[in-house]
């Protein structure tokens, strides 16, 4: 296997040699190194035993594909063999305390993968007639029967496909609702905290907002004054992660909604972080207009590497006429599916949707998944699970700041924040610090998030984590914190050392992007 | 704990928390049992008529195909499914490598030079090359083909007009006859075609292509069934700017519509404009090759206001099934895959041909194609899911305010459709017309 044959720099700074032995694998025990499937492949060979064609002349004519594709096959025990290999080079949730923060990894619970591969959901093909799918749609609204009762919310739009796609979801009902009252090009501006999600801004963007930033008052929350100072005639709305990104309650929330109510406004909740409260606060009685719920967060699906997510968003009364299509209508014993912006119109709800977000009826893998979580743990389990990890959260920032430096004083929700003064002047940065976590066997926390506070390390141990788990994380911060102020830097610079990989050169990454494996060299990007 | 912390009560944590907020009544159920939780659910799943359980044909953008069990296994292991979106590249590197595959993959099946690490689905990815194009052309129009399954349609409509766009369709075309070349003007973006088309149509894309670039404006390329790249020459081959395609029938189950998985690819000219997560090489402070995320100053935690796109997340786990699938398939597989489903296809198109008052509208098709009906498909295919047969999907379901497209049955066959199936399916064709 060819490594690093294109005279890149490859020395981070102060990296040193892990001193371990080389071995002439480049194997190191359970960690095998492992290649491209083109490199290991082979063009003429398949691991599907598929039958064998019975010679029907093609109707493609001149359109058949007659170049080469360029794939390679492997076998079905070097199929498996790969991506066992690739597998145990990741960091999992069921490996150990995954604690970022804003990211919510909780333990994922089987029995919600067993419930969806039931043939009856998964081998479902969503143009099937209604008739085949009672039970389908039945999923649909009992799920969107939760979701509106856990927010206190009178409606919710299913289709949208992750977190960011909700955001798209509730500023385009924002969007719709003052164009319905004659206010388009009126109201442009969209404020939001300077400690939001990127995805904020650049929803708003996307819906062609233009953005205006809130500073944070000195507890981390939202400033009323200068909240308020910032609306106006032209506002269309307002963006707030509630608990917000510092892992605060915004306790203004209710004068925040009103003021913004006042001035002609919608409040869109950012629903990242709702996992803290369900069950004990319905965010309906806090006076919002839309909140997108990420399954994958509050409800247990997996993440699986990036995806996928599911972003069911719910709509106030206000808002609720502008839901996209498709949606689940239940009459009689029967349900149906409202398809199309016509079809919604007849209906009478949704008369004026915004349209469509995607193909079909949203991420509805997801959905079985998160009734399954729903049904287990019931109201009382949601509760609990909220209240737990809040009791967690607290417990770690009680423990750490000790050694580390909480960003804000007073209790937590369900993440606790850290900035990076306790490392100030031992020249350790809190990459390097999360870095070293590495090789103590976790997963890092959420750094340089939010931007409101410097060098920010957010944790997120979730409900999950046992308190010999908890404890045992927090020696090991507390210990590298001491390490730190003790020794400085130069065992941070180098960590990791015992990972699959040392730290990667990510600005050389995309100076020159490589973005294929090519059998020359790859194409270069234009600078 | 609580002493530690300093509190007496859980509540006192929740002290920020307006108190008559706090602790909602809600009329919701409380817990269950693992074994009633499955026994409620599976009771929903029953209510169902699963895919396989007799002749179906259903396609327009979601097929069913078979998907070998090694995929499932693979997805389900811990390392993958209960990880996080790689960046922390060092403890990542198994997903971060499948995804440079991945992304591979993509470009070599899309015959063009790049591929992102997947989006949301097929019809998200075909709102976003919209958007895409009007960035790189600073243009307001996209010409929509009246071959472009609907749906697609709409979701490039909601993302266009949002931000002031405007969308041209073309009326329902299942003859694969028009020509948009007269439509493309000096506001056209973008030409959106989609081959196979919805009904099933394996066009020529040259020609519009040509037609596009001439005036400036770029041929985005949608394919909606990703087993066709098998057979189909690709939309790179044919001078596609960007393509993107669902690629829910790699490794991936019906599941009701979703999660899939969207493949998008463009030219290395417009990598910078993509939306979406991208994968590079690299090496690591020893010298090793590695793989990390890259050009993130286009996305949204890093450029916020200025992002290419709002997108956080991708199909990770779809994209894993769908280039483990790949990778057990190779080049031989899939071009073998392809063919069975084009055979399928065949005898299933002249077995319902061959019934009265019938006609197959098209010339060219790969694994899908419309029939022409002599009453309402909509009543034709209540009338034979009631024999167990899922014939189709009935212009009424994807056109409902069009009349044109009312007798229109749009048929897919794939390799998992047998000789038996087929008989069926004419046969009771060929009784619900009688």
């Amino acid at each position: 296997m060819s490594m690093n044959n294109q005279g890149r720099p490859t020395r981070a700074v102060g990296a040193a040699t892990s001193g371990a032995a080389s071995t002439f694998t480049g194997n190191k025990a359970l960690q095998i190194e492992e290649g491209l499937i083109f490199e290991i492949g082979h063009f003429a060979e398949t691991g599907v035993d598929l039958p064998e064609p019975e010679g029907v002349e093609s109707r493609l004519g001149d359109l058949a594909r007659s170049s080469e594709i360029g794939l390679p096959g492997l076998s079905e025990p070097e199929t498996m063999r790969h991506y066992v290999r690739l597998s145990q080079k990741n960091y999992a949730i069921d490996m150990g305390p995954f604690p970022l923060g804003s990211c919510t990894m909780k333990h994922n619970p089987r029995l919600n993968e067993k419930v969806a591969r039931l043939p009856g959901f998964a081998d479902l093909h969503p143009l099937a007639p209604q008739d085949s799918v009672q039970g389908a749609l039945e999923v649909i609204d009992t799920l969107a029967h939760w979701l509106k009762e856990l927010t206190g919310m009178p409606a919710v739009a299913m289709s949208p496909k992750a977190g960011a796609h909700g955001e798209l979801c509730g500023m385009m009902a924002i969007k719709a609702a003052i164009d319905a009252r004659g206010e388009a090009g009126v109201r442009t501006r969209v404020l939001a905290p300077e400690s939001a999600h990127g995805t904020n801004p650049a929803t708003a963007v996307q819906c062609g907002f233009s953005v205006d930033g809130i500073p944070a008052d000195d507890t981390g929350r939202v400033d009323l004054a200068a909240l308020k100072e910032k609306l106006g005639p032209d506002v269309a709305g307002i963006m707030v992660t509630n608990p917000n990104t510092c892992g605060l309650f915004e306790r203004d929330i209710k004068a925040i909604a009103d003021a913004v109510h006042e001035a002609g406004g919608y409040f869109y909740c950012d629903g990242a972080n709702f996992n803290a409260i369900a069950g004990k606060v319905k965010p309906g009685d806090l006076g919002i207009d839309a909140m997108h719920i990420n399954l994958h967060k509050t409800f247990s699906t997996p993440h699986g590497g990036g995806g996928p997510g599911s972003g069911p968003t719910v709509l106030s009364d206000a808002l609720a006429p502008f839901a996209p299509a498709p949606f689940v209508v239940k009459d009689d014993a029967r349900y149906h599916l409202v398809e199309s912006r016509a079809a919604a119109k007849e209906e009478g709800e949704a008369a004026s949707s915004i349209g469509r977000l995607t193909a079909f009826h949203g991420q509805f893998g997801m959905f079985t998944r998160a009734l399954s979580y729903m049904m287990s743990h019931g109201v009382d389990g949601v509760a609990q699970a909220a209240e737990d990890a809040v009791l967690n959260a607290n417990y770690v920032q009680a423990r750490l700041k000790t050694e580390m430096t909480a960003a804000f004083d007073g209790y937590c929700m369900h993440e606790a924040l850290f900035d990076d003064r306790f490392l100030k002047e031992t020249g350790v940065e809190t990459v390097d610090f999360a870095k070293a976590m590495i090789d103590e066997g976790y997963h890092p926390m959420t750094m340089y998030f939010p931007l409101v506070v410097h060098g920010a390390m957010l944790i997120e141990p979730t409900e999950s984590e046992s308190l010999r788990e908890l404890d045992q994380f927090c020696d090991a911060l507390i210990h590298l914190a001491k390490k730190a102020k003790a020794e400085g830097p130069d065992a941070f610079k180098a960590a990791p050392i015992h990972a699959p990989r040392r730290r990667l050169d990510e600005t050389a990454a995309a100076r020159k992007p490589v973005l294929r494996w090519t059998p020359e060299r790859p194409p270069q990007a234009a600078e | 704990m609580l002493g530690v912390i300093g509190a007496h009560k859980i509540d006192d944590l929740f002290a920020d928390v307006p108190a008559d907020a706090l602790n909602a009544d809600f009329d919701l159920p409380d817990h269950m049992g693992e074994m009633a939780v499955e026994r409620a659910l599976g009771a929903m799943a029953a209510k169902n008529r699963a895919a396989g359980a007799g002749p179906f044909f259903v396609g327009g953008g979601a097929y069913k195909h078979h998907v070998p069990a090694t995929v499932d296994h693979i997805i389900q292991r811990s390392e993958f499914l209960t990880a996080y979106t790689p960046y922390q590249p060092e403890v990542a590197q198994g997903t971060l490598q499948y995804l440079f595959e991945f992304q591979t993959q993509v470009a070599a099946l899309t015959g063009m030079d790049v591929a992102n690490c997947s989006m949301y689905d097929g019809s998200t990815g075909c709102g976003e090359a919209a958007l895409m194009a009007r960035r790189i052309t600073k243009r307001i129009k996209a010409v929509v083909s009246g071959g472009l399954h609907p749906q697609y349609a709409a979701v490039t409509r909601t993302n266009l007009e949002l931000v002031g766009g405007q969308v041209d369709c073309a009326p329902i075309d299942p003859g694969a006859k028009e020509d948009l070349a007269a439509q493309i003007d000096d506001d056209t973006a973008c030409v959106i075609v989609q081959n196979p088309d919805v009904f099933g149509n394996v066009r020529d894309l040259a020609p519009i292509a040509k037609a596009a670039q001439a005036k400036g404006a770029l041929l985005i390329a949608v394919v909606t069934e990703a087993v066709s790249f098998g057979a189909v020459k690709s939309p790179g081959e044919m001078g596609a700017d960007i393509v993107v395609a669902e690629g829910q029938s790699i490794g991936n189950p019906l599941g009701f519509g979703g999660p899939y998985v969207g493949l998008f690819a463009t030219r290395q000219k417009y990598v910078r404009q993509m939306p979406g997560r991208l994968c590079g090489e690299t090496v690591d402070a020893e010298g090793k090759r590695g793989f990390v995320l890259t050009l993130s100053t286009r996305e949204q935690h890093i450029r916020r206001d200025k992002a290419t796109s709002n997108i956080c997340t991708n199909a990770g786990l779809c994209s894993l099934a769908f280039t483990i699938h790949m990778t057990l398939l190779g080049e031989a597989g899939l071009r073998r895959l392809a063919t069975l489903n084009h055979q399928a296809a065949c005898k299933t198109a002249d077995a319902l041909s061959a019934v009265n008052g019938v006609a197959v509208l098209n010339q060219r098709y790969f694994n899908e194609f419309t029939l022409r009906l002599p009453k309402k498909a909509d009543d034709v295919v209540a009338a034979l899911a009631e024999d167990g047969v899922l014939a189709g999907v009935p212009g009424g379901r994807l056109w409902p305010d069009d009349p044109q497209a009312e007798n229109l049955l749009i048929v897919a066959a794939t390799e998992c459709v047998s000789d038996e199936d087929i008989r069926t399916f004419t046969l009771k064709l060929r009784e619900a017309l009688q």
